[in-house]
């Protein structure tokens, strides 16, 4: 596999969301918009690349019997890291994510990756995995949130663009379900093609 | 290959790790921590702005508290030329969907209302969180009404208050809570 697949496995072909379903609480919980959406993405994107890159850095020194504690405890450093940097510089966003953000630490998308991937590969590997899963997955939640958000409130990015009274249940837990369920549906469709 | 897993490598390695990693974390605690405060603080600032009419003092360093049975609430007060011209009033409800609702009600002398700020809020998103202005015009009708003649109650209830569709839980949540700065307001005149 060379370096470029490294890179584009993470859109469709490994898509966290899509095809491998990890990762799914955040999923669920912050699409309600676009930017929430966007926002998560980033965030756990940006844990991602650092975990990756650090864990493929040290991944001959740690001995075999403790790896997962070791992944863990980097994955929840960085995790703090982007929450208290957040907190400081974007106190909006900080506050539409609220608890998903300390849950980045148990998205399964990003111990997944440390374990299948950055602790068996080179640091440059590693680094376009974490980017390209990460950037998959931000995908797939600005997809869903716009999705969400268009017919939930009838606005994208804070505009009306739908006249009308919205379908409220997109913007409630089912309506969660339903759009990824349909998104899946899609993706799955358009991959499985010749 | 990785190196083996006896005990002394294990407990050194973990050692490490752990150590490295909380003193990254700290680091960048430190760093950020006058940023977040002066985020909370502008937050504040920006909602006592909203809340009063023009005002030449710092509410923040003039703010008292004033106890009472259903909690301590802080008054921030706005003077302007030696006069008092308002009261902003932190109250919160324990009644919201998703948790406490924290408001910054703006009182004028009279005790009318003059504008009312959100400062946190867990309702549910397109539903409960109509009381905030951003996303309807649910907050409006409490300015410039008195609460003296304006009964803070959601119609349902027998007040004049038009709650949310499908929010009743928020609009009642909210209305209690500027019902408690209002009475905390009454009994601060009072005294």
């Amino acid at each position: 596999m060379n370096q470029w697949q490294n890179f584009t496995k993470g859109f469709f072909r490994e898509n966290g969301v899509f095809v491998l379903l990890l990762g799914l609480c955040p999923t669920l919980g912050v699409t309600t918009s676009a930017v929430n959406g966007l926002g998560m993405g980033i965030a756990t994107t940006f844990v991602l690349v650092m975990s990756n890159v650090i864990i493929s850095l040290v991944r001959k020194l740690i001995p075999t019997k403790i790896r997962i504690p070791t992944f863990i405890v980097i994955i929840a450093s960085f995790v703090t890291i982007v929450e208290l940097v957040m907190a400081a510089y974007v106190p909006d966003l900080y506050e539409a994510l609220g608890i998903f953000i300390p849950l980045i630490v148990v998205n399964c998308i990003i111990l997944g990756r440390a374990e299948a991937f950055a602790s068996k590969n080179s640091l440059i590997s590693s680094f376009l995995d974490g980017l390209g899963i990460g950037l998959g997955f931000t995908m797939a939640l600005v997809m869903l949130g716009s999705i969400r958000e268009i017919l939930g409130t009838g606005s994208f990015l804070g505009l009306k663009i739908i006249p009308g009274e919205p379908i409220l249940i997109f913007i409630l837990a089912p309506g969660a379900f339903l759009g990824l369920g349909y998104l899946i549906a899609f993706v799955n469709k358009i991959r499985k093609a010749p | 290959m990785p190196k083996p897993s006896t005990f002394k490598n294990m407990v050194l390695t973990l050692f490490i790790v752990t150590f490295l990693s909380s003193s990254a974390v700290g680091l960048v605690y430190e760093s950020t921590k006058e940023r977040i405060e002066e985020a909370k603080i502008n937050k504040k600032v920006k909602a006592l702005k909203n809340v009063l009419p023009d005002f030449d003092n710092n509410p923040m360093n003039d703010a008292y508290c004033i106890e009472g049975s259903s909690g301590n609430l802080m008054f921030y007060p706005a003077i302007k030329d030696g006069q008092r011209i308002g009261t902003a009033i932190e109250t919160f409800s324990q009644e919201g969907f998703g948790g406490d609702i924290k408001l910054l009600v703006g009182y004028l002398p009279d005790g009318t209302i003059h504008n009312i700020a959100i400062l946190e809020q867990q309702e549910t998103p397109g539903l409960g969180d109509k009381i905030s202005p951003k996303k309807s015009n649910f907050l409006q009708q409490f300015m410039n009404k008195n609460p003296r003649t304006f009964r803070l109650l959601v119609t349902k209830d027998g007040g004049a208050v038009d709650g949310i569709t499908a929010a009743t839980i928020s609009s009642r949540a909210f209305c209690d809570a500027v019902q408690r700065s209002y009475t905390y307001l009454q009994k601060d005149s009072q005294s």
